[in-house]
């Protein structure tokens, strides 16, 4: 049976997406507003 | 208590106002999205924008109401972020690309006339010199045929008729032709691009 000869294996790092990008979705999460005007849905921006 | 619920019920919370557990969805996930982006596009910044698109996306989903995929979140937002990371190719593909090694935008090197600049023209009529020396090097045969075909624009059928060979020996005469010339190229370190 022939060996098998690969290059050892490494872990590659786990990255992360950074603070202001995650602090810019949960702003605008709670930025967002959608309202139900009969039927059609307005979505809002509130600071 | 809320970190370990599952998914679905995280969502459903969310979409009745806690806003306290799109947090914890995205704690909970975000590793898995933003290397699954980052495996397709190899760009950090790149990556960062298409995870705050996929996640923009969710939200807007979410707040309308109209997610209705309980117990597959992740599956849901990974099919977005893929979505994202096509359309973000699509988009490049079809996007002329600018690039330079210095910064200033040389809006020269994307607006052209279509004709040839005087260093141009000088290069091609070079190489063009260089390429009939090179022909002028080949066996009469190959020499006759690369003439006929490149030089007078004649068909294979017409050069089989003047030289009196068959077509197939015509273009065979041709093949070994470019082969030898390409040896020559290759022997003299000859460059023939402009």
């Amino acid at each position: 049976m022939p060996k098998i000869y690969a290059k050892s294996f490494t872990k590659m790092d786990t990255l992360q997406p950074k603070t202001e990008t995650l602090n810019f979705i949960l702003n605008y999460s709670k930025a967002l507003h959608v309202i139900q005007l009969k039927n059609m849905q307005v979505a809002v921006l509130k600071n | 208590m809320m970190k370990n619920a599952p998914d679905a019920v995280l969502v459903k919370n969310y979409i009745d106002g806690n806003e306290n557990c799109l947090a914890i969805l995205i704690t909970k996930h975000k590793a898995r999205i933003f290397n699954f982006i980052y495996s397709k596009v190899y760009d950090r910044d790149l990556t960062e924008d298409i995870f705050q698109d996929t996640f923009i996306k969710v939200i807007n989903t979410l707040k309308r109401g109209k997610y209705n995929e309980e117990g597959k979140f992740l599956p849901w937002v990974m099919r977005i972020a893929h979505n994202l990371v096509i359309d973000h190719f699509r988009k490049s593909n079809r996007m002329p690309k600018f690039e330079s090694r210095n910064t200033e935008f040389d809006i020269f090197t994307v607006i052209s006339d279509g004709t040839q600049n005087a260093e141009s023209k000088m290069i091609t009529s070079q190489i063009s010199e260089d390429v009939r020396r090179l022909v002028d090097e080949l066996a009469p045969d190959q020499k006759e045929v690369i003439l006929m075909r490149l030089y007078q624009d004649m068909s294979f059928k017409e050069i089989a008729e003047n030289t009196n060979v068959s077509i197939n020996t015509a273009l065979g005469r041709m093949r070994y032709a470019i082969m030898n010339l390409r040896k020559l190229v290759a022997e003299r370190n000859i460059i023939l691009t402009l």
